[in-house]
């Protein structure tokens, strides 16, 4: 059975259809790369993964784990082990990053059945996670993401996905403003979670991420679907020709 | 022009020394003049009074205390001295004002010597502005006293805890609160406004702080879901002293705490505060701070969430004299709604008439935000949860601005037990 699967799948945004049937099949274990344009619906798919509201579903349906996702909750999906590294990470103002992190974490576990971490061993399984990461002690304390730079935003998604475990996690463009060292930080960190019963689902513009993390499968999406899927080779040649050989095609 | 009603002006003045009676006189003149505020006068606009007058409050007490054990609610502040006052008459069986330092005298209103109160009492308050503290000074009964000679310290916090009580009749009550610190003198003085039953508290507070003296003043209104709670404060603060003041309002049926300030040159005045409404509270925050001399410092952050029906009110006027400059100013008001039928009227005011002053205000009214809480519940947070802790975070910096470390804790306590009712209530 996929972990995930999705069949003809629309989705519409203030009225405005974005997503205009996708097909897409994830098995446990599996890596997935998306690329395409901008505007082409990258997100939107992503938010529709994670439950996001305002994002309505026209037609076809999505199997998580054998369970119909789109019945589930934005949370329910998350205590499920969906994550969604945020292409743009929200600033909360007020909310310790550790305190956000700890009822996150302890959220998870209850729904797995496992005890909830006291605030010691907590801080001592983050600060390992933070530390592979180049996250300071100062920025976990900070206000979540509040006056982040892009690049510590997007170290601070990997975070927390690397404490939080998941089974199938979805990063949107995770890559885009990273350094080159951070970005080697974060590959190594998403490489380090890659496991035969978890899946990766990866958002981004650059092949150069996919030097990194090397995907089973590219697929390249335009105007809401699916054009081209193929393995590695399909970011070179995408690399090498853009995307107007693509953009109008027929899937493959 | 409809006529004007005056509710609650039918008792007998009580006679005592003859500048008291002069100012008893004035003041019930001044209330019948004016009547019971209606949404007519410019400063009740969002704060109606007309359910207020139809209760049948009894004045309370005809004559003795009245009885009432201190209720739940109040703030939890250990070691402090205690003056304990039931519907607005001093309780000496349950005060604690033993052993107070060198210089500091604490105790009932009622029983200090009138010649002692003549240069302070009804000299600070305007009360004319302000219709019901007219009516508060025309039948104050009894209050708390609290004096401190120059250089004089109170070495632990003064807890006022003002208890509104009644059982089968409601109760009507004007307590009268007089705070004088000489020159130098430091204090902090915390009120806890609780209570239980159909209650109509009129309290007014007048404070006079001598050169470079020092006041943390943390009032707590707490009181019973019946209650109506109406008070009005008046701080006047003489060159370089500093005061500290904050204000949580969370209890009542209907409150409207009104507090004026005058400033000197140098003073440091920090006026903040919170106000949690649900249900169908009416929580009203109106303000004045008046800069007279130059120099001073004004500060000023009013931050509240209000839930289910609850209607929130601030009305925030900082006026800078033509002789203020150099005065720095700034005010703020932030209410998050977390329902479709809360209301929030809030009516910042500035007015400068010096030329070299630094002024800002800001407010702003919002729902909580959709962004923050799909990313929390995007890492499993549930949705209770998730807004409990975006609430809590609006409020994180409220009441941290109150500098006593020990009342700040107990009044963040009281948000916390708020907030754990809300995310009960949504779960
Ligand atoms: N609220 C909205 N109302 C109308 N259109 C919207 C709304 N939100 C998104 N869109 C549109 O949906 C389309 C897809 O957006 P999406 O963010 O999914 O693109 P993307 O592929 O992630 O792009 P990028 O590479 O720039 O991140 C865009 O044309 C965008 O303008
Ligand atoms: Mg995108």
């Amino acid at each position: 059975m996929p972990l995930l699967e999705i069949n003809g799948l629309h989705a519409t945004v203030d009225g405005k259809p974005i997503l205009n049937g996708i097909d897409l099949v994830i098995e446990a274990g599996e890596v997935h790369a998306i690329m395409g344009p901008n505007g082409s619906g990258k997100s939107t798919l992503a938010y529709v993964l994670a439950g996001r509201e305002g994002y309505e579903v026209t037609a076809g349906e999505i199997r998580y784990d054998g369970k119909d996702l789109l019945e589930m909750a934005a949370d329910e999906r998350a205590r499920a082990g969906l994550f969604l590294a945020f292409q743009y990470p929200v600033e909360i103002p007020g909310v310790a990053g550790t305190t956000f992190l700890k009822a996150a974490l302890n959220a998870i576990r209850g729904h797995r059945g496992e005890s909830p971490l006291d605030a010691m061993q907590f801080l001592k399984f983050v600060r390992e996670k933070a530390g592979a990461l180049n996250i300071t002690d100062d920025m976990l304390r900070r206000s979540l993401n509040v006056g982040f730079s892009g690049g510590e935003k997007k170290r601070n998604e990997a975070l927390q996905m690397a404490v939080l475990e998941p089974k199938m996690a979805i990063l949107d463009e995770t890559d885009s403003g990273l350094d080159i060292d951070a970005l080697k930080l974060v590959a190594s960190g998403v490489n380090a979670l890659r496991a035969p019963d978890r899946s990766l689902l990866v958002i981004t513009h650059y092949q150069r991420l996919l030097d990194y993390i090397v995907p089973d499968y590219v697929h390249i999406l335009a105007d809401g679907r699916i054009v081209r899927s193929g393995d590695k080779l399909l970011a070179v040649e995408l690399e090498e020709k853009g995307y107007g050989a693509f953009v109008g095609a027929k899937a493959a | 022009m409809a006529r004007k009603s005056t509710p609650f002006a039918d008792e007998a003045l009580v006679a005592g020394a003859p500048w008291i009676d002069a100012l008893r006189g004035d003041a019930l003149a001044c209330y019948r003049e004016q009547g019971l505020p209606t949404a007519r006068s410019e400063a009740w606009k969002f704060t109606n009074l007309r359910r207020l007058e139809r209760i049948a409050f009894a004045p309370s007490p005809a004559k003795g205390t009245p009885v009432a054990e201190i209720p739940d609610g109040i703030a939890a502040l250990d070691g402090a001295y205690r003056a304990v006052f039931v519907n607005g008459r001093f309780d000496a069986a349950q005060s604690r004002l033993g052993d107070l330092p060198k210089g500091v005298e604490i105790g009932s209103l009622a029983a200090v010597d009138p010649d002692l109160l003549e240069p302070y009492l009804g000299r600070i308050a305007d009360t004319q502005v302000h219709p019901l503290a007219a009516l508060n000074t025309a039948y104050m009964a009894d209050g708390l006293y609290m004096k401190l000679a120059d250089n004089a310290v109170l070495d632990a916090p003064l807890h006022l805890i003002s208890i509104a009580s009644a059982g089968e009749t409601a109760q009507r009550f004007h307590p009268r609160h007089l705070v004088v610190l000489g020159e130098n003198a430091t204090a902090t003085l915390v009120e806890s406004h609780v209570g239980a039953g159909e209650t109509f508290s009129n309290t007014v507070l007048e404070a006079d702080l001598g050169v470079s003296a020092m006041l943390n003043h943390y009032k707590l209104q707490n009181e019973a879901p019946d209650a109506f709670h109406i008070a009005f404060s008046q701080i006047r603060l003489a060159d370089r002293a500093s005061y500290d003041g904050f204000v949580l309002q969370t209890g009542a049926r209907l409150a409207r705490n009104e507090v004026r300030v005058q400033l000197g040159d140098r003073v440091e005045c920090r006026l903040n505060g919170a106000y949690l409404g649900r249900g169908d509270q009416h929580i009203d925050n109106t303000t004045f701070i008046d800069h007279t001399a130059p120099n001073s410092t004004s500060r000023e952050v009013y931050k509240g969430v209000l839930d289910d029906r609850a209607r929130g009110v601030f009305q925030g006027k900082i006026l800078v004299r033509k002789d203020a400059q150099k005065t720095n100013g700034h005010q703020l008001n932030k209410t998050l709604l977390l329902s479709r039928g809360t209301e929030m009227d809030s009516k910042p005011e500035l007015e400068i008439y010096a030329d070299d002053v630094k002024c800002g205000h800001g407010a702003t009214t919002g729902e909580l935000e959709e962004d923050a809480l799909f990313y929390l519940r995007a890492r499993g947070i549930a949705s209770a949860e998730a807004r409990a802790m975006l609430v809590a975070a609006f409020l994180s910096d409220a009441v941290a601005e109150i500098q006593a470390e020990q009342p700040r804790a107990a009044f963040q306590a009281v948000v916390d037990q708020w907030l754990d009712a809300t995310e009960a209530s949504t779960r």
